[in-house]
């Protein structure tokens, strides 16, 4: 994972007076996967559209797989597959003309065996709007990675898809990985993005304002780690005990719920309470922040750090 | 090639796969040659003589100008070309295809036209076949290039109804399908030289079908191919993957360019 395939560097994007993007940059290795994340109109959607060729940046430079998107398109297509947030695909063209067609136009043999994989080989001979939401968002999959490309460009690609699907397409994309294919995924599911991505990016209002691996970013903040236990003989239900490092307390179901600030501490504070009372331990859970809670925190906050 | 090739096939299919491209390729025009050849022919038994080249333009007119620039529009707005940018189909096969696909559907029709009047209307065949060829291939190409040009420059599909009906209802009404070129006053005369059906019934009269042409039939045909070119190269010019990106080549009434060739027909017949 050394070799850097894109670069972007002081990157801008203007749309007459409204800026969507300002001095954006950012790096992605050979091999990563990397999440842009961010909510609505925090300009994800025109960076990845410069970053795939469809749009001129107004300042800065980036370069895929050493390719100026802007000038070098011609030669840049057949390194990358995107998956469009729309379908992108004629309403009466069939899996398996789309396929032949999109293949032909890389130059490459057409893949039946992504439409198999996709759990489309028994509508390959339907029309595009003869397929459900989930079977059309597979087949924008299928042929975006149909050419071997480089670099993957997904938005949100499982939105609207099974749970089924959805852990396929997350092994198929682990899969590319390994082979040494490069994800740059935008993505508002953040459980998806934690779990497969390398590296996340969390823009706001045009700027990068947190990135890192998922546990660096939940690692950082004002996130209290919420630490259950459930007892014997229900002795922490007392409402006067404090442990340390507890900023919050709740009860749910048979679990005490601590939210605590450090959970070393807390955890070891607990043991000995229930010790001391001669209760036994029956579950104890400690959840991390989430990426999701970090990200509300960051964009509730405005980015501030 | 190859690419070429398997657009080109799946958008033939589409021409017939699609319920309202196979209405405006086939079911249209033959339900209304049908309806004339049988109405019209025992109303105006002289309609017979010209019902072989006024269908076939009615047709290329409803193929053409009521089938092709809804679906670019479409596939423009809907992202489609941006999915096509990504993956290299060149903005050439996005336009030139789908108008030879509908110049191919053209073909078929104009030949079951040609076979079956004779048989059904009692109507004559055309004298000179190479000429009603070229003529055909004439008023389709110009049709085809001024319906891409259209579906170019409209921002959505209700100005491209708008702009295909300035052509379609006064061909139907002023381009010699219905109402001999003849027989319509001077100054309406001058405006129905601005419509290719108009140009392409002077050039089938003179050129194919053996009747005495009401200018030029040459100059019909040349302006029909002018026509087209002008209006490929102007769709090139002006053509935009994406409806969002509002950056443009050229204004679209440069488009009016296209119609450069009929105006100055005008003043030379």
């Amino acid at each position: 994972m050394s070799e850097t395939v894109v670069e972007v560097h002081d990157f801008c994007k203007s749309y007459g007076d409204f800026v969507a993007v300002r001095k954006m940059s950012f790096e992605v290795k050979k091999g990563e996967i990397f999440g842009l994340l961010g909510p609505n109109g925090a300009g994800k959607t025109s960076t990845l559209e410069c970053l795939e060729g469809l749009r001129k940046p107004s300042g800065g430079s980036m370069r895929v797989v050493g390719l100026n998107p802007a000038t070098e398109f011609g030669r840049l297509k057949n390194q990358i597959g995107v998956q469009l947030q729309s379908s992108g695909l004629p309403e009466s063209i069939t899996p398996e003309e789309a396929m032949k067609f999109f293949c032909a136009y890389h130059g490459v043999d057409p893949r039946f065996d992504l439409l198999d994989r996709m759990g489309l080989s028994t509508k390959r001979n339907n029309q595009f709007f003869e397929l459900s939401t989930g079977q059309q968002r597979r087949l924008s999959l299928a042929l975006a990675m149909a050419h071997h490309p480089a670099v993957v460009f997904l938005d949100e690609p499982t939105a609207g898809l099974d749970v089924a699907t959805r852990v396929e397409l997350h092994d198929l994309m682990r899969e590319l990985k390994t082979g040494g294919t490069t994800i740059i995924l935008a993505t508002h599911d953040m459980a998806e993005a934690e779990q497969l991505s390398d590296r996340v990016a969390i823009m706001l209002k045009g700027e990068i304002v947190r990135s890192g691996s998922p546990l660096e970013i939940t690692a950082t903040g004002a996130g209290l780690t919420k630490i259950s236990v459930h007892s014997q003989n229900g002795s922490l239900t007392d409402p006067q005990i404090n442990f340390p490092a507890v900023q919050q307390k709740t009860a749910k179901d048979e679990y005490q719920i601590f939210f605590s600030s450090d959970i070393g501490p807390t955890v070891a504070a607990i043991i000995d309470y229930l010790k001391n009372e001669n209760d036994a331990l029956i579950d104890l859970r400690v959840e991390r922040p989430t990426l999701e809670d970090r990200f509300l925190e960051i964009t509730n906050s405005g980015g501030a750090k | 090639m190859t690419a070429f090739f398997h657009h080109f096939l799946f958008e033939f299919r589409t021409g017939i796969r699609n319920k309202t491209l196979l209405m405006m390729n086939y079911l249209f025009p033959l339900g209304f040659y049908l309806m004339m050849g049988f109405i019209m022919g025992s109303i105006n038994p002289l309609f017979g003589d010209d019902i072989i080249p006024a269908m076939i333009v009615f047709g290329i007119m409803a193929a053409t100008f009521l089938g092709i620039p809804d679906p670019l529009v479409t596939a423009r707005e809907n992202g489609i070309f941006r999915s096509y940018k990504i993956n290299g189909v060149p903005s050439y096969a996005i336009l030139s295809i789908p108008a030879i696909t509908t110049i191919l559907h053209l073909m078929i029709l104009a030949v079951i036209i040609t076979v079956s009047a004779p048989l059904l209307f009692d109507a004559p065949l055309p004298l000179n076949w190479l000429n009603y060829i070229l003529v055909f291939l004439g008023l389709a190409f110009a049709c085809a290039g001024l319906s891409v040009l259209i579906g170019v420059i409209s921002p959505n599909s209700r100005t491209t109804v708008l702009y295909s009906q300035l052509f379609f209802l006064p061909s139907m009404l002023l381009g010699g399908l219905m109402l001999p070129y003849s027989m319509l006053p001077s100054i309406a005369g001058k405006f129905a030289q601005l419509l290719p059906a108009t140009q392409a019934m002077n050039a089938f009269r003179g050129l194919a079908m053996g009747r005495i042409a009401d200018f030029n039939p040459w100059g019909s045909l040349v302006t029909l191919f002018v026509s087209g070119i002008i209006s490929f190269a102007l769709a090139s010019f002006l053509f935009r993957w994406d409806s969002h990106n509002t950056a443009r080549k050229g204004h679209p009434v440069l488009a009016l360019l296209a119609l450069l060739p009929f105006a100055i027909g005008i003043f030379l017949a």
